[in-house]
């Protein structure tokens, strides 16, 4: 299992509640995607409430990300591959 | 009968506390208990019971939503431990990738705005911190976690 604390990531919003983390990146991103918890990406297995928003910009990947000890955090991640998997939809939503 | 305590981080001393008391009530029913956390979580498990009295299997927090999400285990209870809004978002992820019953076990100062969070589960809920007593009387206050799981 990846550790995303070892990626280049951009802290776009520092420790805040989940759903405060969900609501800004639903306003400050267009290209929005909505996946269940336990979603999969970046080798690191999602921790949310359902659905949780993820957003493409650009070649970037914008997420919210849950510390047990540090509450929730939305980050920005260079996306390689992850990008064009959410434009496929490639994943399974049956949770939401 | 297989139950999971889910813990974060353990920053408020109720938690191991309260873990081992519920991991006691879980052994003696016959259930094969769980424990998993972050690294401090289960660290203060283990030195809190060295001989795996009550804390027989251990796992790393991530591993374990890992393996919820991907179908390997399942539980038929799930205690989630929760005194933040972190809590919370780990327990709505286990209520949507496991089949288990869940039990919301909250503490702290602030509780009100867990408790409504949690809604949906069942709720072992006190103002505490540093004594556990009112969330035992309240654990003691279930006959048989056995049938919850029925």
């Amino acid at each position: 299992m990846g550790c995303i604390d070892e990626m280049n990531y951009e802290i776009l919003l520092p420790n805040s509640g989940f759903k405060e983390c969900a609501d800004f990146i639903k306003k400050n991103f267009k290209e929005i995607y909505y996946v269940p918890p336990g979603f999969k990406i970046f080798d690191n297995y999602l921790v949310g409430l359902p659905p949780i928003p993820l957003a493409v910009d650009g070649s970037d990947v914008i997420l919210p990300y849950v510390k047990p000890c540090h509450g929730c955090f939305v980050l920005r991640i260079p996306g390689g591959e992850e990008v064009e998997r959410l434009r496929k939809g490639e994943f399974e939503v049956k949770n939401i | 009968m297989k139950a999971l305590l889910m813990m974060g981080c353990p920053e408020l001393p109720v938690q191991t506390a309260v873990a081992l008391y519920i991991a006691n009530k879980l052994n003696r029913e016959g259930f094969e208990v769980t424990s998993a956390g972050n690294k401090a979580a289960i660290s203060l498990l283990l030195n809190s019971d060295p001989e795996k009295h009550y804390i027989k299997k251990v796992m790393d927090l991530d591993r374990c939503i890992g393996a919820l999400a991907e179908k390997k285990m399942d539980f038929d209870l799930c205690f989630v431990f929760i005194h933040s809004d972190s809590g919370t978002t780990y327990l709505a992820t286990v209520k949507s990738l496991s089949q288990a019953k869940t039990v919301a076990v909250i503490f702290g100062k602030d509780i009100e705005p867990l408790i409504k969070a949690s809604e949906g589960s069942i709720i072992i809920a006190a103002k505490a911190v540093h004594n556990p007593t009112p969330l035992r009387a309240q654990i003691d206050g279930v006959k048989s976690w056995a049938a919850l799981t029925k």
